[in-house]
């Protein structure tokens, strides 16, 4: 439970000061009779705060939060006051002033004052949120369409982190689970307590890197690599998403990343490098079809059923061509593995639609290429003449 | 409502004026009149308020439940960013620029705008720019899914839908221009004699004032979508990062006219609601000059903000601090108008008729979402809602329950002089508690989930967040449903309603009440003398 951010979790335990308590539980006793939200969870509050900068930021609010009730309570009080005691119908008259200097120059002065009071410990927060300084480990985050990129910089080993959300509980055909739209198959992973600065860019277009309980949130431009900083002082699992809208796909993107303690990121980390030094090899070695077709499947739902559809049936609104019975798909392997690896732009009309642009998926190995292209030669009723394509061919398709 | 009853003056005046004109259909397409063309940018407006809602409730309906239910992703994206373009340049913008039309000659004492034809022209631009909008719904690949902060590179991969976006904004921006050049040169000649500027009404030192944003602004956004035009289809590359640009420069570009855009939005909005508060305090305005001086200073300050909405670019702490510094000024002139509305009710005699209560509810929500503005304002707090649903909530209040509200209380009030006519009081009140409710059931839970963490523009969430979608759901629909009341009071009072006295409102006092209800096809022939 430590540190946890269950939903369900939140919801049991006791509140903490809630800032804005009073206005939701009013809000909410006006609509409960509202359908199908009884069983609610009635979120309402920032995600419990998992590092010292997302601490500072709910207080900081907080404080705002309080000042702006008070000035509020004061001047609508003000309005209800005026509008009961000199209204026409109680036979007020309309006293005929229409200007008084002190007083406007004392609520020009008194607002700026108070604004002083506020900046103040904002100017604080915001020095100590740009200080990038003596991390204890860095880390390069690729935002991707759609999917993220986690780079281990002093490590030299790195993976994607994709939606893990089937998409039959997208399209309302299966159950949803707890973590829905907020899970992923690979988490980024770091220690407790220690200083990660992170490196976000992008690799197509605009994204946005997001961890409401770590208080970070930093655009991913392409082009263009900006830092930040987190210190989790939890173990746990925090979950955001993009926050930068980035396509079609934008809402399916989240960021999750795993705080181990120490002991337990520094097993992960090695065994990390054993894979990565295993995989190594892997280009040579000669794959079955079982298994490319089950490794093909993970990386068609994760990268391309965006597109094409997890039944393989295209998009014609994106110009994505189907890729049952395609001419490509069925043809010779060659082509298809340069298709894949380049990229292709206005070379088929999708049935109804438009020519699109295929993108270039580059960034994937060559085991996650070669078995994603064999997954689409052998399912959905297709049966390729050739139907197998090996890493090894991939490698040498890269020039 | 003893005010609005009495016996008629100038009503049967009729349009006996324009019996030379061309009458049917082409009476509208030639007319070079202010008022027939106030009220083709009304109902313009009105008519993209719908459309412009109708996808704002496809976005609600599909965000009711977890799960894809009736768009796909790319739709939804396409209907957040038509309906974010529809709203702001075919429905705030154009109905904000039909209040100028009808009022600002009547309340100089003018007969007309100054470039009569131009007003015309400025006005039949707009149509094709919103068909333009609509149709690239239905060209291949759809219309823009980018939002309408239209961010390259993304806007760079959008289809054609993007370039026909990139034109009507064009359209509109030449129509801005011309309206305001209008609008400015109208008010600095046309003043009937003794109206001074510090004498004029401050409806039209608002617009005024706007007029001068929109000349400054709508060239750079106009720039802004040209330069991603040439980049998109012209080998460019002042955006793509790959060719030596900088696809924040956009952010910049596009931010410098996104800014002083919203307070384009609602400075008209501040000039209507300061002339219902103190007819119907039967006050005059307190502060005057502060107000003129406020709308001057949140209109210089307008320009030294926009980084505000890019504080998670990764500027440096030194930006950061100037721009989170300068934002939080804008409290102060605002905090001066909402002051000077309240001293303006304080100890006045107050009735509650619509237009006073639509800016009572403009006061009370607008200030709300000033509120959110500043918490907004606040870097640090701002990266946790930078692109969530509380800034959604927050630009709503300032918008909806802002500028829109703000219009319902300028029809209600002019109508009877527009119209010659009144509208039904009891129709009018239930039009303000159902927009008034509905709104703040749509929008208040959004601030909710923007504080638990669902980002905006996103088709589907997580579960935690469906409790309060369904709440804003269900008051959307309620919002849209009470506008057919609104229609409802509009036609029925043009059609039906009681014969309008010169001055229904015992409280008002500038020009525009001096003539007839419905006030005479050219205002006034011969200048009043304003002392
Ligand atoms: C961003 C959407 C998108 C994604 C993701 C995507 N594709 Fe495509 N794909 C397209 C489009 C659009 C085309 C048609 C391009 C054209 O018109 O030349 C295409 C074409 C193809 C073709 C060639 C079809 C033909 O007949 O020319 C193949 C093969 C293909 N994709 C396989 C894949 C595989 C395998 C993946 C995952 C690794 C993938 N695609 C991911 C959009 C996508
Ligand atoms: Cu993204």
């Amino acid at each position: 439970m430590v540190g946890n951010q269950e939903r369900s979790t939140r919801a049991l335990r006791a509140p903490s000061k809630y800032s804005a308590r009073w206005l939701a539980a009013a809000l909410c006793a006006g609509l409960l009779a509202a359908p199908g939200v009884a069983t609610a969870a009635w979120e309402w509050n920032f995600q419990p705060a998992a590092t010292p900068i997302a601490q500072q930021i709910t207080h900081l609010h907080e404080l705002i939060f309080w000042i702006c009730v008070v000035i509020f309570v004061g001047v609508f009080g003000t309005m209800f006051y005026t509008l009961i005691k000199h209204r026409k119908s109680v036979g007020h008259q309309a006293v005929q002033f229409h200007e008084n200097t002190t007083v406007e120059i004392v609520w020009t002065v008194i607002p700026f004052l108070i604004l002083l009071f506020m900046a103040w410990p904002a100017t604080k927060v915001v020095l100590a949120m740009h200080d990038t300084s003596a991390p204890d480990m860095t880390i390069k985050v690729t935002g991707y369409q759609w999917k993220w990129g986690y780079d281990y910089v002093q490590e030299g080993f790195g993976y994607y982190s994709t939606l893990s959300t089937s998409f039959d509980q997208i399209q309302n055909r299966a159950p949803k689970d707890e973590h829905y739209l907020l899970e992923v198959d690979n988490p980024l992973v770091v220690p407790v307590d220690a200083k990660v600065r992170v490196l976000v860019t992008a690799a197509d277009v605009i994204h946005s890197w997001w961890v409401p309980a770590f208080g970070v949130k930093q655009d991913a431009i392409p082009g263009f690599v900006r830092d930040t900083w987190f210190k989790a002082d939890k173990v746990g699992i925090y979950r955001g998403q993009c926050a930068e809208l980035c396509g079609k796909e934008h809402g399916f993107m989240p960021v999750v990343v795993e705080v181990k303690s120490k002991e337990d990121y520094a097993k992960w980390l090695a065994e990390q490098k054993k894979k990565v030094a295993a995989a190594a090899d892997d280009p040579n070695k000669v794959w079955d079809l079982k298994d490319l077709l089950a490794r093909g499947r993970q990386v068609f739902d994760g990268n391309c059923a965006a597109c094409h559809q997890p039944n393989g049936t295209g998009n014609a609104a994106i110009g994505a061509p189907p890729l049952v019975g395609d001419k490509v798909v069925l043809g010779p392997r060659q082509h298809q593995i340069d298709v894949v690896l380049n990229g292709q732009t206005n070379g088929v009309v999708a049935t109804g639609g438009a020519g699109g642009k295929m993108p270039s998926w580059k960034q994937l190995s060559d085991v996650e290429i070669a078995s994603v292209i064999s997954y689409t030669r052998n399912t959905w009723g297709n049966k390729a003449a050739e139907d197998i394509v090996q890493p090894s061919e991939v490698k040498a398709g890269r020039k | 409502m003893s005010s609005i009853t009495q016996p008629v003056g100038g009503h049967g005046h009729g349009h006996d004026e324009h019996a030379h004109h061309p009458t049917g259909i082409m009476r509208w397409v030639t007319t070079t009149n202010h008022k027939d063309i106030g009220t083709l940018y009304l109902w313009f407006s009105f008519t993209m308020f719908i459309v412009g809602g109708i996808m704002a409730l496809t976005i609600r309906a599909e965000l009711f439940e977890p799960g894809m239910q009736i768009l796909a992703p790319e739709r939804f994206n396409q209907m957040t960013t038509l309906h974010g373009l529809i709203m702001i340049f075919g429905a705030l913008m154009p109905g904000a620029v039909g209040f100028a039309n009808w009022m600002i000659p009547m309340q100089i004492g003018a007969p007309d705008m100054a470039f009569a034809r131009m007003n015309n022209w400025s006005f039949w631009l707009l149509p094709p720019a919103a068909i333009l909008l609509v149709l690239s719904l239905f060209v291949p690949g759809g219309a823009a899914e980018t939002g309408w902060t239209l961010y390259p590179p993304l806007s760079i991969q959008s289809g054609m839908g993007m370039d026909l976006t990139i034109f009507a904004i064009h359209i509109m921006g030449a129509s801005s221009i011309m309206g305001s050049i209008n609008i400015i040169t109208t008010i600095l000649n046309l003043r009937a004699p003794g109206m001074t500027l510090m004498k004029m009404p401050v409806f039209c030192w608002a617009w005024l004032i706007t007029a001068y944003l929109l000349i400054a602004v709508m060239p750079v956004l106009a720039g802004a979508v040209t330069m991603l035009l040439t980049d998109r289809h012209f080998g460019t590359s002042f955006f793509n990062a790959a060719g030596g640009g900088d696809p924040v420069l956009f952010q910049h570009v596009f931010w410098f006219f996104g800014h002083p855009e919203v307070y384009i939005i609602i400075l008209p909005a501040f000039g209507i609601i300061s002339e219902v508060i103190p007819a119907f305090s039967r006050k005059p305005v307190f502060g005057y000059a502060s107000m003129v001086y406020a709308l001057s200073a949140i209109a210089i300050l307008s320009f030294l903000v926009w980084a505000h909405h890019m504080f998670t670019t990764g500027l440096p702490a030194a930006g950061i601090l100037f721009y989170m510094y300068a934002t939080m000024l804008i409290a102060v002139p605002t905090g001066v108008k909402v002051f000077n509305w309240l001293a303006t009710m304080w100890k006045g005699s107050i009735s509650l008729e619509a237009p006073m209560m639509f800016a009572l509810g403009f006061l009370f929500l607008f200030t709300t979402g000033g509120f959110t503005g500043l918490i907004l304002a606040i870097q640090p707090v701002d990266v946790q809602f930078q692109d969530t649903y509380y800034v959604v909530a927050h630009f709503h209040y300032v918008m909806v329950a802002g500028t829109l509200f703000a219009f319902f209380a300028g029809i209600y009030y002019w109508l009877p002089k527009w119209s010659g006519k009144m509208y039904n009081e009891t129709v009018a009140q239930w039009h303000f508690w159902l927009s008034f409710i509905f709104f703040n059931v749509t929008f208040f839970p959004m601030h909710f989930l923007g504080l638990a963490g669902m980002p905006r523009r996103v088709p589907d969430y997580a579960q935690q967040f469906t409790d309060w979608n369904q709440v804003a759901t269900i008051g959307a629909f309620g919002f849209g449903l009470s506008q057919l009341v609104f229609l409802y009071a509009v036609v029925s009072a043009i059609r039906s309603g009681k014969p309008a006295p010169a001055k229904p409102w015992d409280g008002a006092t500038s020009l525009e009440w001096t003539l007839p209800s419905p006030a005479p096809y050219h205002s006034f022939e011969t200048p009043p003398v304003v002392k």
